[in-house]
C-alpha cells in the first residue's frame, strides 16, 4: 500500500533541488570525472531512443503545420496552392463561426471541469473515508476510466435518444435532446464528466492522502466544524494535487473531439475547436486553412498552460519530479 | 463511537451511489445489445427477452473483425514497444545525472498537453506522402511518440522508490553486477513496468483521433474509429443495437485489466500524474 501514497511535497521539492545541485555547480563541469562523463553517455543512451521518437513525430508535423498554414492549399487542387502569409488566420479570426465554436469549446470545457471537480471531491473523499466497500468503489470508479471515449459516447447518446432511449420515459418528458444546441450540448458534457470524473477523483485522492492526519485532529481538538477543517486544513494542504488535476482536466476538456464526432458531428452549432480542424483538414481537405486552425488550437492550449501555472503559481517541474 | 458508526453509514450510502453511478451507463449498452428486433425502440432498460442475435450479427461483419484485429496487434506492439524504450529512459531519469534530462522531461510534458488534432492533421499530409497513411506502421509511430510521456512518467516515479542500495548490497555479498540487477532490481521493478504497460495499452485502445485521420479502410482502422463508421449488416437496419453489441465486445478487456488490477492502475495514474 505505500507505493500507493505519493511522497509529501517537501519530499518532492527536497528531492528536485538534489537533483538539480550537481548540474548547477560550474566547478564540477570543469573537471569532469570518468564517472560524470560515463554517466552522461549512458543517460544518453537510454534516454536518446524515446527522446528521438517523442520528438520525431511531433516537431516535424508542427513545423509543417505552420508552413502550410500560410499557404492558400486544397488538396484536391496541388496546382493552385499559393502563399498568402497570415491571410489564414485573418480568414478564421474574422469568422463568426469560428467565434462560436470557441464560445461552445470554452463553455464546454468551464462546465465539465467545474462539475467534475465538485464530483470528483466528494468521490474522492467517500473513497477516503468509506471503510467498507472502498475496494469496490475503487474497481468500479475505474471501469469509466477505462472504456473507450467513443462507446461512453455511444451509451450516453442512445440513452438520450427519444427513439430507444430510457432517459426521456424516466422523467416523463419527450424532448428531442439532439435537435437543438443547448440539449445537445448537455448530453456531450455528461458523458465527457462521466467518463473523466474517476481521473479528478483519483488525483484528489491521492491528495487527501497526503495531508497527515495529525492536522486534521489538532483542527478537531481546537473545535473546528468539518466545513472549516475542509476549508482551512484540507484544502490548503492539498493544493498541489488539486493544480494539476485542475489542469490536466482543463486542457484535456479543451481538446475535446470524440464525444461531438459520434453524438453529433457537430451538427446544431455543437462543433468545438478540434472539430473544426478536423472538418477542414480531412473532410474538406483544405490543408491550408485547416492546419492554421490546428496551430491557433495549440497556441491557445499553450496560453491555458501558461496561464494556470502563473496563475496558480504550480510548479509543474516540481510536481513531475524534473 | 455510535456517532462514529453512524458517520460510517453515510460513506457507506455514498459508496454505493458511486458504483451505481460508475455502473448504470455500462449496464445500459449491455442492455441494449441483447435487445432483439423491436425490444430496442421499446424504450425500457431492460430487453423483455435476452438475445445474441446482435453479437452473431457483429462477428458476422468483416468490418468490425478486422477492426479488432487491427486494434489488438496495433495496441499490443506499440505497448511492447513504447514500455520498453520508456523503461529505459526512466531509468536514466530517475538514477542518472545527465545533461537533457529536463529537456527531455519538458519536451514528454509538452507533448502531453498538445491538441492531438494539432499533430494528426499534418500527419495526414506527411504519411500520404511517405506511404504510411493506412498502415498499421502509420498508426504505431505515433501512438508510441503520445504514449511515452506517460509511460516514461508512470515508471520514474515508481524506479525512485526502488531501494537501488540493495543492488550494491548483493555485490558485496558476491553477486556478479547482472546477477544483482537481475535478481533484485527486476523483481521490485516489474510491478511499475506492468502498471505502465496497462495504462499506456488503455490510452492507445481509446485513441480515436489518430484511427479516424490516418486510415482510411480496413487495412489499419481500429476499433473506435470503425464503431463510427459501423452501418451494421445491413444498409436498411438500423445499427444502433449491433453498435451496442460492438461496445460491449471492446470493453471486456478493459474490464478484465481493471478487475484484476485494481490497486496497481490506481499507484500508476496518482504516481505518474502527482509525483511522476
Amino acid at each position: 500500500m505505500s507505493t500507493t501514497v505519493p511522497a509529501a511535497a517537501g519530499e518532492v521539492r527536497a528531492e528536485a533541488d538534489r537533483q538539480d545541485a550537481p548540474a548547477a555547480a560550474p566547478a564540477r563541469r570543469q573537471r569532469m570525472t570518468d564517472r560524470a562523463r560515463k554517466e552522461r553517455n549512458l543517460g544518453w543512451l537510454l534516454a536518446g531512443p524515446a527522446f528521438v521518437v517523442m520528438l520525431s513525430v511531433t516537431a516535424y508535423p508542427i513545423a509543417n503545420a505552420v508552413w502550410y498554414s500560410l499557404f492558400d492549399f486544397r488538396l484536391t487542387d496541388p496546382d493552385g496552392r499559393s502563399f498568402v502569409g497570415l491571410g489564414n488566420y485573418a480568414t478564421i479570426l474574422s469568422d463568426v463561426l469560428f467565434w462560436r465554436q470557441f464560445g461552445v469549446t470554452a463553455a464546454i470545457t468551464v462546465v465539465t471541469v467545474a462539475v467534475e471537480f465538485v464530483l470528483g471531491f466528494a468521490l474522492a473523499l467517500v473513497m477516503h473515508r468509506a471503510l467498507f466497500l472502498r475496494k469496490s468503489v475503487r474497481t468500479a470508479i475505474l471501469v469509466p476510466y477505462g472504456i473507450i471515449t467513443v462507446v461512453s459516447a455511444y451509451a450516453w447518446q442512445y440513452a438520450f435518444t427519444p427513439a430507444y432511449g430510457f432517459v426521456n420515459p424516466l422523467f416523463g418528458s419527450d424532448l428531442d435532446w439532439f435537435g437543438e444546441t443547448v440539449p445537445s450540448l448537455v448530453v456531450i458534457c455528461l458523458s465527457e464528466i462521466w467518463k473523466t470524473t474517476p481521473f479528478m477523483s483519483l488525483l484528489l485522492l491521492a491528495g487527501l492522502a497526503q495531508i497527515p492526519s495529525t492536522y486534521i485532529e489538532a483542527a478537531k481538538v481546537d473545535g473546528a466544524t468539518a466545513w472549516q477543517r475542509f476549508r482551512k486544513v484540507v484544502v490548503p494542504n492539498m493544493k498541489g494535487a488539486i493544480m494539476v488535476a485542475l489542469l490536466f482536466r482543463t486542457l484535456d476538456a479543451f481538446r475535446i473531439f470524440d464525444n461531438v464526432f459520434v453524438m453529433t458531428q457537430g451538427a446544431n452549432g455543437t462543433e468545438t475547436l478540434s472539430f473544426l480542424a478536423y472538418r477542414q483538414t480531412i473532410t474538406r481537405v483544405m490543408i491550408g486553412l485547416g492546419s492554421a486552425v490546428s496551430v491557433i488550437l495549440a497556441v491557445l492550449v499553450v496560453l491555458i498552460a501558461f496561464l494556470f501555472i502563473k496563475g496558480f503559481k504550480v510548479n509543474l517541474a516540481e510536481q513531475r519530479g524534473a | 463511537m455510535s456517532a462514529g458508526r453512524k458517520g460510517q453509514v453515510w460513506w457507506i450510502v455514498g459508496a454505493v451511489l458511486i458504483i451505481v453511478y460508475a455502473l448504470v451507463p455500462v449496464a445500459w449498452i449491455v442492455s441494449l445489445s441483447f435487445k432483439a428486433g423491436d425490444d430496442i425502440t421499446n424504450r425500457k432498460f431492460w430487453p423483455t427477452e435476452w438475445s445474441f442475435e446482435n453479437y452473431l450479427i457483429v462477428f458476422r461483419s468483416d468490418l468490425f473483425t478486422t477492426a479488432l484485429r487491427n486494434s489488438v496487434g496495433i495496441s499490443l506492439i506499440a505497448t511492447t514497444i513504447s514500455v520498453v524504450l520508456a523503461m529505459f529512459a526512466a531509468y536514466a531519469v530517475a538514477r542518472l545525472e545527465f545533461p537533457g534530462k529536463k529537456l527531455l522531461l519538458s519536451l514528454a510534458l509538452a507533448i502531453t498537453i498538445f491538441p492531438i488534432i494539432a499533430i494528426a492533421t499534418p500527419l495526414f499530409n506527411l504519411w500520404r506522402t511517405v506511404g504510411l497513411y493506412d498502415t498499421w506502421l502509420g498508426l504505431i509511430i505515433p501512438y508510441l511518440s503520445f504514449s511515452l510521456p506517460l509511460s516514461v512518467y508512470v515508471l520514474s516515479a515508481f524506479f525512485r522508490e526502488i531501494p537501488w542500495e540493495m543492488e550494491q548490497a548483493a555485490q558485496v555479498d558476491g553477486a556478479t553486477p547482472l546477477q544483482a540487477f537481475r535478481k533484485v532490481i527486476v523483481p521490485l521493478a516489474a510491478p511499475g513496468v506492468f502498471t505502465a504497460a496497462i495504462l499506456t495499452f488503455f490510452a492507445i485502445w481509446n485513441d480515436f483521433i489518430f484511427g479516424i485521420t490516418l486510415t482510411s479502410s480496413e487495412a489499419a482502422r481500429p476499433v473506435p474509429a470503425a464503431l463510427a463508421f459501423f452501418s451494421g449488416a445491413s444498409q436498411f437496419s438500423q445499427p444502433t443495437a449491433p453498435i451496442a453489441a460492438a461496445s460491449v465486445i471492446v470493453t471486456i478487456p478493459v474490464v478484465v485489466l481493471v478487475l484484476l488490477f485494481q490497486q496497481k492502475i490506481v499507484a500508476g495514474l496518482t504516481n505518474g500524474a502527482v509525483k511522476g
